[in-house]
């Protein structure tokens, strides 16, 4: 295997593994809530302009920006929660869509008003630049990108699986009323769901803002990403996100590579179409 | 001139002009700086400057005195970077804001969509900044081109790399990187078709989307192949991704030519000038002594903007500037008697804010007198490099990146 076919593929894993991170709250809320978050990618791009300002008024890195962001957006998940979510949730399914989705354009605007049409970029120092390993270069802004995303969503796997929280969460998912009956409070741990996506995706902005550049329609190019990732890897399945994520990166770095670059979305959306086909619940999925 | 029952003193109606750019979306920076030239040239021509009225007739202030005085109003209308929504807004500004001629849109693809209507509904259309060959090659009657297009550029890279090839730089092996929408996939045409004219080789060809979230194969790709000279024809999000890559995999070729549009965007400069000096670009705007036209534009334009004009913003604003004299001439907002204006149209160098030796429309509506120049960035700015009686440095390569 050439050196230059190497780079592609672990190019190809360290963006999927990012493009797992930012999905993974996406998923959580669908396996909580039923709920589908269109403002989603919106939440990524407020979690980067978190970084930008960080970096632009008080010179901090990701270890500043890393917090601070994960705090801000869960908070906004929160006040999205109760402020909207928990409303429209009693709706039909459409203006639980169209609700999103109308957070989605006021976050947006809300960010063009604010921070402007222009992109921001953070200098690529902040995270130590690149170095050279067996032939192939790695860019340590991406490389930590994609290790925390690997341990959100592990960590994320675990608590939903192996917590006492975890199976509340997972109790009210399957049926709020019982769990209600059992002591459980619904909009509480539905909130703590809010706050844990929220801060997940924040986490995620901060990262890839150190290697991407920031703008207010930035959320819709990754937005569409988010999705394809979640439902390849089955809605509500956090592992399912990762693995979906390791996949479409790979496979749409070889085929940008191998095939070229306009037929990687085309190669993308085919090998999705057939995973839907064979098991439209998703990889990992619940039938 | 005055209605009948009106007073001497009410003033005419605004002649209300819709202008279509990408106000959201990828492209949204670019679209809102050149609103905001466009605006300029709305206030020289409501409210005057006293400078510029000494070389523009128009710039004296008080509205288009061939309609007795009437001022005109932009209508804005954001044609949020995809080709249906640039559409639905020139039905929208046509049929509902009754605006007398459309400008815009920016990105080629979209312009031929919105176009298309203009010239259903005998409405004139003028893009200042599209560049797509197949614009004037529609038979249309109503769309006129005022800025230089492809094989204008595809002459001036061309002329330009054949020099530094005598000078003894290589260019044995050419790449061609270009998003794959009308701009991006015409003006690669044509670049292509020009230099195998001029024998310059083109060895790799690599089209891609412009809305990629990202391009680390396409820069393996050339990384692997090494080419001499690479030309990128981008938008602003592919442009930024592009440098920063091309940056992190430690690659660059000793001649980097990019095809203005993103490369060209202040916004892209903001964020990524050190990382990319020495990059060759075209240019319409190559500034000029002070109290010349596009030295006092650039004075009123940085006080709105906050950053010089650029090549898109100053053919945004020339655009604005042709279709006021045009409306003007044709002292009327009839669009048969504003589209007979337009075609009528000559416009000395002088009064150009752009580059160009002057405006005049061929049949098809292309501006036969607009040219540019070819630029470098250096020292974090774009300076004029050829040819060499508009030259204000000297070129240096090869291209440093970072």
């Amino acid at each position: 295997m050439s050196i230059t076919l190497a780079q592609v593929i672990v190019s190809g894993l360290l963006l999927g593994a990012v493009y797992a991170l930012f999905s993974s709250g996406l998923t959580l809320i669908w396996g909580m809530m039923n709920v589908v978050n269109f403002a989603h990618g919106d939440f990524v791009m407020l979690g980067m302009y978190s970084a930008v300002v960080i970096w632009t008024a008080l010179g901090g890195g990701p270890f500043a920006a890393v917090p601070v962001a994960a705090i801000m957006i869960a908070t906004l998940g929160i006040l999205s929660y109760f402020l909207l979510v928990r409303h429209i949730m009693r709706g039909p399914m459409l203006a639980q869509i169209l609700g999103t989705f109308g957070l989605a354009l006021f976050l947006r605007y809300s960010a063009f008003w604010y921070f402007g049409a222009d992109f921001k970029t953070l200098p690529d120092t902040l995270v130590g630049g690149s170095f050279v390993l067996a032939g192939i270069r790695f860019e340590g802004s991406r490389v930590l990108a994609g290790a925390v995303g690997l341990g959100i969503t592990l960590l994320l796997h675990v608590i939903l699986t192996r917590t006492a929280v975890g199976s509340r969460m997972l109790a009210v998912s399957e049926d709020a009323t019982a769990a209600q009956l059992m002591g459980i409070r619904p909009q509480r741990m539905q909130a703590l769901a809010w706050a844990m996506a929220g801060a997940a995706t924040g986490i995620a902005g901060a990262l890839i803002a150190n290697f991407f550049y920031t703008s207010p329609t930035v959320g819709e190019t990754l937005a569409i990403l988010a999705f394809v990732t979640v439902s390849f890897g089955g809605f509500g399945s956090v592992l399912g996100a990762l693995v979906a994520g390791l996949i479409i990166g790979v496979v749409e770095s070889l085929s940008a590579y191998l095939v070229g670059p306009v037929y990687k979305d085309v190669i993308v959306y085919v090998l999705f179409v057939l995973v839907l086909w064979f098991r439209p619940q998703g990889l990992m999925g619940k039938a | 001139m005055l209605g009948l029952g009106k007073g001497a003193s009410a003033q005419p109606a605004p002649v209300k002009v819709g202008v279509i750019y990408p106000l959201s979306g990828n492209s949204a920076s670019a679209g809102n700086y050149s609103k905001m030239a466009i605006e300029v040239g709305a206030d020289v021509v409501n409210n005057g400057n006293a400078d510029l009225a000494k070389i523009i007739p128009l710039a004296k202030g008080g509205g288009l005195p061939g309609l007795g005085g009437a001022k005109i109003q932009l209508i804005f209308a954001d044609n949020q970077g995809t080709p249906a929504a640039g559409q639905n807004q020139a039905l929208r500004l046509i049929s509902e804001e009754k605006v007398a001629a459309l400008i815009g849109a920016y990105q080629s693809g979209i312009t031929l969509t919105a176009s298309a209507i203009a010239e259903r509904h005998g409405i004139p259309f003028l893009t200042a900044e599209s560049v797509a060959a197949n614009l004037t090659e529609r038979g249309f009657k109503w769309f006129f081109r005022v800025t230089p297009v492809a094989i204008d550029f595809a002459r001036a890279y061309s002329t330009f790399l054949k020099e530094q090839k005598a000078a003894g730089q290589k260019v044995g092996s050419i790449a061609l990187v270009h998003e794959n929408t009308e701009y991006g996939n015409s003006v690669g045409s044509v670049i292509a078709d020009q230099f195998a004219k001029d024998s310059l080789p083109i060895t790799q060809k690599i089209a891609y989307s412009a809305n990629s979230s990202d391009v680390q194969p396409q820069v393996l790709q050339l990384k692997e192949k090494n080419p001499d000279v690479v030309i990128f024809i981008s938008y602003t999000s592919d442009a930024i991704l592009y440098a920063k890559t091309m940056k992190e995999l430690n690659w660059k070729p000793s001649i980097m030519i990019a095809d203005n549009a993103g490369f060209n965007d202040p916004a892209f400069l903001k964020a990524m000038a050190p990382t990319v000096e020495g990059l060759v670009n075209r240019s319409a705007y190559s500034g000029g002594k002070p109290g010349s036209v596009p030295a006092i534009f650039n004075d009123l334009y940085k006080a709105k903007a906050g950053v010089e004009l650029d090549d898109v913003s100053v053919r945004g604003l020339e655009g604005f500037l042709v279709l006021a004299d045009a409306i003007n001439r044709a002292g009327s907002t009839d669009p048969a008697k504003i589209q007979a204006a337009l075609k009528a149209t000559n416009l000395p160098a002088e009064q150009m804010a752009a580059g160009y030796d002057g405006v005049k429309f061929d049949d098809k509506g292309q501006n036969v007198l607009a040219s540019s120049v070819v630029t470098q960035l250096q020292g974090g700015k774009y300076v004029t490099i050829f040819p060499k009686e508009r030259a204000t440095a000297k070129v240096i390569l090869p291209y440093k990146g970072w």
